[in-house]
């Protein structure tokens, strides 16, 4: 049987006044996947990554999320799917107003009718996952590092243990340790929860490291999916600059054939 | 959502056995957290616990720290307790929920204690003392800035001011005429209102007059300025600090003060006396309008009663005082904009804190003024 796949765009157009940002795009994300999203800055990723979650109006095409047509969907049925994901956004965007826990806590206390104790413990377990240390659990975010904020920020959009999570550039902005880190996290939390991740990126050693397949954005387009050895061999100019450019070599040259596919999980 | 989930147990021989069936989700979250605390309760002491937990459809880290929470509650009795049957592909979840919360919770510090009340009236205090600082420092800043651009009036900006004084001076002109124009009409009206019962409707004019050169038109003029460039300097600087575009100035050699500052609070303290005195005329036009269509006062009269009653002395009192005023709500707005810290939240407070200070000193300043002026005789 195969498997309805969590997202499916087919035929999106998104755009601003005359100008198409988004031109025809189509792809899906199956159930369980880390598919990873790349494209030129200013190519529309996250342009497509708010169009998914509903930010922003698309003008033509269609959107399913969770197997529901969002636009469609009753406002019920709306929050309910929004339940069931979570997204972390570029810079983090958590509540200046609020201490870390109390971010993570944010999601729980708007969805759930849950006792505070619970909270707290579950916040908690959730800030440790995502290994934030005891000390800065109870730091507003204004006195959180760059890493620490992504962690809280992937801590709260895990609060509800969603099925799907949409990442906006994760580890822009990381020095290569925390980088490399915060890709093992996702992994772990991947595997270990069962989710679906949806990741934008520019990180070429995510892509390698974590990603199972992945979906290229040029001309308003998705030109390419599939996974790193499909990309390789794929001959679009932009793939092909992307990810046999000077950068991209040294990492996926067959010489350095240990990146060879990641098999997803139950494949 | 799956079936509802439940935990019966089987009182065994010397042992309790307990069976785990169904979803323990996130959906069912506040009914698990009964149910484990009346588990824990409800078990006798000294026994061993199993736990079958086989028959879970779902798991996810709620149901998986509600079972933990289970365990740890009896960590340190004898027997403890064993997991039994735990589906595969929940291993390395229950692994990563077994590793965390380990560590004790750090307490957020209360508030609502003597001791925390004291520690908050210490930081008040600490604090006042700061924005006492702070402002010394900003004027003192503003000072070397001013002697840097005498020195050197090649490095003044011109072009900032300009801008600066376009946005707090010559756009604010029509609000400041509107407000102090209804002021004096305000003032006319209650003064024949209620010196007419002594037949002293004369002597309203000069009660507008002396009044509104003095101190309303200075007042009202300096109050609006502070809410309403004041405040827009605080949030503009504010958020300039969040953004490190203040760090960037610094680091290329150019002093906030110099770029920022100068030019804003220069810009007020060049508007504010234009205004006042424009806030003043407008106000003695109101009480004209006012006294010839309620107080039956013909305008040749109020003329020339005015011309009786206020000496050109009134008139500089209160544009003597205008740029002091001016210079307090610049600095006070300033200093207030570098001290914002990372958060909304700050910046919010910040501009209120502003507007608020710079609205009292401004009335602390007229007090002070009011006091020199008797003191000379003016």
């Amino acid at each position: 049987m195969i498997e309805k796949p969590v997202i499916d765009v087919r035929d999106l157009v998104v755009a601003f006044g005359s100008r198409a940002v988004l031109n025809g795009v189509t792809f899906d994300v199956r159930k369980g996947e880390v598919f990873g999203f790349v494209g030129g800055s200013g190519s529309g990723k996250s342009v497509l990554l708010r169009t998914i979650i509903g930010l922003l109006p698309r003008r033509s095409g269609s959107i399913e999320v969770l197997g529901e047509r969002l636009d469609t969907a009753t406002d019920e049925a709306r929050r309910q799917i929004e339940r069931r994901w979570g997204v972390l956004f570029q810079q983090g965007a958590l509540f200046s107003s609020l201490t870390a826990l109390q971010n993570v806590q944010f999601p729980m206390v708007e969805y759930l009718d849950l006792p505070q104790r619970l909270m707290d413990e579950m916040a908690a377990a959730k800030l440790d996952m995502v290994g934030l240390r005891r000390a800065d659990h109870n730091k507003m975010p204004s006195e959180l590092s760059g890493g620490m904020t992504k962690r809280v920020a992937l801590a709260r959009s895990l609060a509800l243990d969603p099925e799907l999570v949409f990442l906006d550039e994760p580890t822009s902005g990381l020095d290569p340790i925390a980088a490399g880190d915060f890709d093992a996290l996702i992994r772990t939390l991947q595997q270990t929860l069962g989710l679906t991740v949806f990741m934008i990126t520019h990180d070429l050693e995510s892509l390698k490291t974590i990603c199972d397949r992945v979906g290229a954005l040029a001309d308003g387009k998705v030109v390419a999916t599939g996974s790193i050895q499909t990309m390789l061999q794929n001959d679009h100019p932009w793939v092909q600059e992307y990810f046999r450019g000077r950068r991209a070599t040294s990492l996926f040259s067959p010489a350095n054939p240990a990146h060879a596919g990641i098999t997803p999980p139950g494949a | 959502m799956g079936s509802p989930p439940s935990l019966v147990a089987r009182p065994g021989a010397g042992q309790v056995e307990l069976t785990a069936e169904g979803s323990w989700t996130v959906a069912h979250a506040r009914s698990l957290d009964g149910l484990i605390d009346e588990t824990v309760q409800r078990m006798p002491p000294g026994q061993p616990v199993s736990v079958d937990m086989h028959r879970i459809t779902t798991l996810d880290t709620y149901g998986a720290w509600l079972i933990e929470r289970l365990v740890r509650a009896r960590e340190n009795l004898p027997g403890g307790v064993r997991l039994e049957g735990l589906p595969e592909r929940y291993k390395s979840l229950f692994d990563q929920i077994q590793r965390a919360d380990r560590a004790p919770p750090v307490p957020a510090p209360s508030r609502f204690s003597i001791s925390g009340k004291l520690e908050q009236l210490g930081r008040a205090t600490v604090g006042f003392g700061n924005e006492l600082l702070a402002f010394a420092s900003m004027l003192g800043a503003l000072v070397l800035s001013l002697g840097r651009v005498i020195a050197n009036p090649r490095s003044f900006r011109l072009t900032s001011t300009v801008h600066h004084l376009d946005r707090v001076g010559w756009k604010a002109v029509p609000i400041m005429l509107l407000i102090t124009f209804l002021i004096g009409c305000i003032i006319a009206q209650q003064g024949f209102f209620h010196f007419r019962k002594f037949g002293a409707d004369a002597y309203v004019v000069d009660m507008v007059g002396i009044l509104v050169l003095r101190e309303i038109g200075v007042l009202i003029v300096a109050i609006m300025m502070a809410g309403r460039s004041g405040s827009a300097y605080t949030a503009e600087l504010g958020s300039m600090k969040m953004r490190e575009e203040i760090d960037a100035l610094r680091t290329m050699g150019r002093d906030p003060v110099d770029v920022l500052i100068l030019p804003r609070i220069l810009a007020l303290v060049i508007a504010l006396p234009i205004l006042t005195f424009l806030g003043s005329m407008a106000a003695l036009y109101g009480g004209g309008v006012v006294a010839y269509f309620y107080g039956g006062m013909s305008p040749d009269i109020y003329i020339e009663r005015l011309r009786e009653a206020v000496s050109l002395t009134h008139f500089e009192v209160g544009m003597i005082k205008a740029p002091f005023m001016a210079l307090v709500i610049g600095v006070v707005a300033c200093a207030q904009g570098l001290a914002v810290k990372g958060s909304a939240e700050s910046l919010g407070l910040e501009t209120t804190a502003s507007v608020v200070k710079s609205i009292f000193l401004v009335i602390v300043l007229d007090g002070l003024f009011a006091v020199f002026f008797a003191a000379v005789d003016m």
